[in-house]
C-alpha cells in the first residue's frame, strides 16, 4: 500500500543523504520525495512517498525516528489530508489546435506559464489523478517535455461539529 | 583567553573523562598530535588504524566506558570502517576522530582526502563533519552522549586541519540537548503489567537475554527476576556472562551453536521473555517456526527491534534495567507471584533433562591429538573463570562461547553481529589496558588471529601481559566445516597451512612464544603463559584440524533440527 510520510529534519547538510541512504540501505522503496524549509529556517519538510506492506511501513516510520537528525515522523494514511503535486508540461502545438488546448487547460484550472509559436508550456498542481488524466489529454498534441514534483501533503483541521439542540 | 582547535579538543576529551585514546598520526591530524605531546591523556600507538577502533571497543566492553580513537585523514580514516562497523552491530560505544583535509580543499580530491562521513554514515550511530571551530565543543558533547546514551554505538567526528588550527574562546557545554534525540528509558506501566500477566498464566516460560542486558549494566536485575519465579534463562553469544554461566538456571547459548536444552527449551516454551536481544537469524534459526507455542514479550530500548524479524505480543520500549525492576516491583503485588515457582517444577525439570542427556561435548583423540575444547576448558580451570575472554569469529569463537564459563558481564568480549575476523586479538589489547590487574585471554584461529597480528608490536610496546590462545588447525575452521557439511567436502580455498611459525614470531616481536601439540603439552604451557607479567604471550596449540562445532543448526531450519556430536 501507498503511504505519505512527512518527515521533520534538522536542516544541516547530509540529512537528505542519511534518509535516502536509510532507504537504500535496507532496501525500502522510495516514490517520491520532496524537501523544503520550513517557517524555521533550521528545520526542514521532507515528504516522501513509499510502498509496502504494514510491517515495513512501520520499520520505515520506527528506523526514519530512530535517526538523530530527525525530529518528527508523521504517516498520514488513514486520515483526512490534502495532498498536491505540481507538473510543467511542455505541449506541442499549432495555431490550429490552440483553442482545444486552452480549453483543457481551462477545464483542468491549469495555467499557461510560456507560449512559443510552436509549444505551450503549461502549469498545473493536483493530486496524482489529476496530473495523470491532463497528461492523457495532451499526449495526442505531442508532449515534448514533462516535469513533476513529488507529493507534498498537510492534514486537513478538524472541522467544529454542530451541536445539536 | 583564546585556544587552537587541537586545544580545545583535547581539553574537551579531558574534561569528558577520557583517560585513553588508541590513535596514529599523520598530516591532518598533526595540530592535534602536537597537543597530545604534553597533555595528561594516555595514548597508544597503534599499528593500524582498523586495530585502534577493536582496542577502543575492547576497552568500551571491558568498562562500559566510551573508547576513543583518533586517526588521520584519507586511509586513516578509511582503516577504521571495518572497526566502526563492528562497534555498530554490537552497539558498542566508540568516539573516533578524524583528521580532514582543510575545509576549502574538501571536495577538491586533495591528498589524503576521504568522504569519511559520507562513508561512515550507515555504520555510525551519528557522525559530524565539523566546518566551524565554534561548533566544536558542542558537536564533541553531543558525540559522548550520544555514543553512550540510548542504545549505544559508534559515533564518528571528522576535523578539518583550519579548524584544528585555529584559534577561539570557548566553554565546555555542561549538558547535551538535543532535541530530535531522546531515548526511551521507562517501560509503559501498561504493558509491563500485561508481560507479567503473560508470564504469570504461563506454564513453560524462558528468559532470552541479549547483550543488552550488559549495556544496561542489568545482570543482578536478571538473575534477581529469573530466581525469584525460577524460570529458566538462555542467552545470545553477546550476553554471555549476562546471567551466571554456572547458575542452576542457566542452558548455555541458545542458537545456530547453542546447546540442546536452550534450542528445545525455545520450541516447547509457551512464554518467551525476551530481553535486550533482537532475534538474530543466527539465534532464531527458521523464523516462522522459532517458539511456535511461545507468547513473546519483548523488552528493547530500540524500537526498531522490536517487531522487526517477529511479531511480538507484548512489545516494551525501555531500558532493560529499568523495565527489569519495574517487573520486579509489579511482581510484589500479585499473589500467585509467590508459588509460580513451584507450579513450574515439571517444566524445570524437563529443562534439566534436556541439559543432561544432551550435555556439550567432545571426543578426546586416541593417539593423544589436542581437541580445541579440552584448551578451552583447560584455560576455564587454570583461570577459575577469572579472566576476560576476547574471540576472534569462527569455531575458536563458537568453543569459547560454549566451553568457558562466564559468571560475570564484561567478561566475554566477541564480534557477534558482524563478526570480524582480526577483533579478537585488539580487542584482549584493548580490555587489558582498561583493566591492567586481570588476566585477558584471546582466544584465537590461526585465519583471524593473522588478520591484526601487526598489534603485537602495540603490546610489546606497553608491557601487556595479553595471552593469546591460538587453536591452530591450520585452516579456516568454521568455512571449512560448512564445505563440509554443505559443498561436499570441496574444501576450496580454506587451507591456511602455510602460516609463520607461531613461536618465532612472537619472538621476532619481542613477546613469547610457546607451542603445544599433545594433550599433556596444553596444562604447563597455560600455567607457564599466565605467569607472564610484562609482555604479551603466544600460545600456539596444535588442534585436530577436521574439529567441528556442535550442536548446529544448519542456516535456514528451525532450531530442533541441530545436528548432535
Amino acid at each position: 500500500m501507498r503511504h505519505t510520510i512527512s518527515v521533520l529534519v534538522t536542516n544541516e547538510f547530509g540529512v537528505l543523504s542519511r534518509i535516502s541512504g536509510l532507504f537504500s540501505g535496507r532496501g525500502y522503496n522510495i516514490e517520491s520525495l520532496t524537501v523544503a524549509e520550513t517557517l524555521d529556517p533550521h528545520i526542514s519538510r521532507m515528504t516522501i512517498v513509499s510502498r509496502g506492506d504494514d510491517k515495513i511501513i512501520e520499520q520505515i516510520n520506527k528506523q526514519l525516528n530512530k535517526l538523530v537528525s530527525v525530529i518528527k515522523v508523521h504517516d498520514f494514511t488513514g486520515e483526512e489530508h490534502i495532498e498536491r503535486e505540481l507538473a510543467l508540461i511542455k505541449v506541442s502545438c499549432g495555431a490550429r489546435d490552440r483553442a482545444e488546448l486552452l480549453s483543457i487547460v481551462d477545464i483542468f484550472r491549469a495555467k499557461v506559464v510560456d507560449v512559443s509559436p510552436k509549444s505551450y508550456t503549461i502549469e498545473i498542481t493536483g493530486d496524482n489523478e489529476k496530473i495523470s488524466a491532463i497528461v492523457e489529454l495532451f499526449k495526442p498534441f505531442g508532449i515534448k517535455e514533462i516535469v513533476r514534483t513529488g507529493k507534498i501533503a498537510m492534514a486537513r483541521s478538524p472541522k467544529n461539529r454542530v451541536r445539536e439542540p | 583567553m583564546k585556544k587552537t582547535g587541537a586545544q580545545i579538543f583535547i581539553e574537551c576529551l579531558v574534561k569528558e573523562g577520557v583517560d585513553t585514546v588508541f590513535g596514529f598520526p599523520g598530516g591532518a591530524v598533526l595540530p592535534v598530535y602536537d597537543v597530545l605531546y604534553d597533555a595528561p591523556l594516555r595514548h597508544i600507538l597503534v599499528r593500524h588504524e582498523q586495530g585502534a577502533v577493536h582496542m577502543a571497543d575492547g576497552y568500551a566492553r571491558a568498562t562500559g566506558r566510551p573508547g576513543v580513537v583518533i586517526v588521520t585523514s584519507g586511509p586513516g580514516a578509511t582503516n577504521t570502517v571495518t572497526g566502526i562497523a563492528t562497534a555498530y552491530m554490537d552497539s558498542i560505544p566508540v568516539v573516533v576522530f578524524t583528521g580532514q583535509v582543510p575545509t576549502a580543499l574538501i571536495g577538491n580530491d586533495a591528498f589524503q582526502e576521504a568522504d569519511i562521513v559520507g562513508i561512515t554514515r550507515p555504520c555510525t550511530k551519528h557522525n559530524y563533519l565539523v566546518k566551524d571551530i565554534k561548533d566544536l565543543p558542542r558537536i564533541i558533547k553531543e558525540a559522548f552522549y550520544i555514543a553512550t546514551t540510548g542504545r549505544p554505538g559508534p559515533v564518528l567526528v571528522d576535523l578539518p586541519k583550519d579548524v584544528l588550527s585555529a584559534s577561539s574562546e570557548y566553554k565546555y557545554p555542561e549538558k547535551a540537548h538535543i532535541e530530535s534525540y531522546q531515548p526511551t528509558y521507562k517501560g509503559h506501566p501498561g504493558q509491563i503489567k500485561k508481560a507479567v500477566d503473560a508470564i504469570l498464566a504461563s506454564k513453560r516460560p524462558v528468559i532470552y537475554a541479549g547483550g543488552g542486558i550488559i549495556l544496561s549494566d542489568a545482570a543482578n536485575e536478571l538473575k534477581t527476576f529469573a530466581v525469584r519465579l525460577g524460570v529458566p534463562v538462555t542467552t545470545t553469544l553477546m550476553g554471555l556472562g549476562g546471567f551466571p554461566g554456572t547458575h542452576p538456571l542457566f542452558m548455555g547459548m541458545l542458537g545456530m551453536h547453542g546447546t540442546y536444552s536452550a534450542n528445545m527449551a525455545i520450541m516447547s516454551a509457551d512464554c518467551l521473555i525476551a530481553v535486550g536481544a533482537r532475534f538474530d537469524d543466527r539465534v532464531t534459526g527458521k523464523i516462522d517456526e522459532f517458539a511456535p507455542y511461545a507468547k513473546i514479550i519483548h523488552v528493547d530500548i530500540d524500537p526498531t527491534s522490536i517487531s522487526k524479524n517477529v511479531s511480538v505480543d507484548v512489545p516494551i520500549v525501555g531500558d532493560v534495567k529499568d523495565v527489569l525492576k519495574e517487573m520486579l516491583s509489579e511482581l510484589d503485588g500479585r499473589k500467585s507471584a509467590p508459588s509460580y515457582k513451584k507450579g513450574i517444577e515439571e517444566w524445570r525439570k524437563q529443562v534439566k533433562t534436556w541439559g543432561r542427556t544432551h550435555a556439550l561435548s567432545y571426543k578426546q583423540d586416541a593417539k593423544g591429538k589436542i581437541k580445541p575444547q579440552y584448551v578451552v576448558e583447560k584455560l576455564f580451570e587454570a583461570t577459575k573463570g577469572d579472566a576476560i575472554i576476547t574471540t576472534e569469529v569462527g569455531q575458536n569463537q563458537m568453543w569459547a562461547a560454549q566451553f568457558f564459563k562466564y559468571d560475570t558481564p564484561r567478561t566475554f568480549l566477541s564480534s557477534g553481529g558482524l563478526g570480524t575476523m582480526g577483533f579478537g586479538f585488539p580487542a584482549a589489547i584493548g580490555a587489558q589496558i582498561a583493566c591492567p590487574s586481570k588476566t585477558v585471554i584471546g582466544i584465537a584461529g590461526d585465519g583471524s588471529l593473522q588478520m591484526n597480528i601487526q598489534e603485537l608490536a602495540t603490546a610489546v610496546q606497553y608491557k601487556l601481559p595479553v595471552k593469546i590462545a591460538i587453536l591452530n588447525n591450520m585452516v579456516l575452521g568454521m568455512v571449512r566445516q560448512w564445505q563440509e557439511f554443505f559443498y561436499e567436502k570441496r574444501y576450496s580455498h580454506t587451507c591456511v597451512s602455510v602460516a609463520p611459525d607461531f613461536v618465532k614470531l612472537a619472538e621476532a616481536y619481542g613477546a613469547i612464544g610457546m607451542r603445544a601439540t599433545k594433550v599433556e603439552e596444553v596444562s604447563p604451557v597455560i600455567k607457564a603463559a599466565l605467569a607472564v607479567k610484562d609482555r604479551p604471550v603466544i600460545m600456539d596449540f596444535k588442534v585436530d584440524p577436521f574439529e567441528d562445532v556442535y550442536p548446529m543448526v544448519p542456516a535456514g531450519q528451525p532450531l530442533n533440527k541441530m545436528l548432535l556430536v
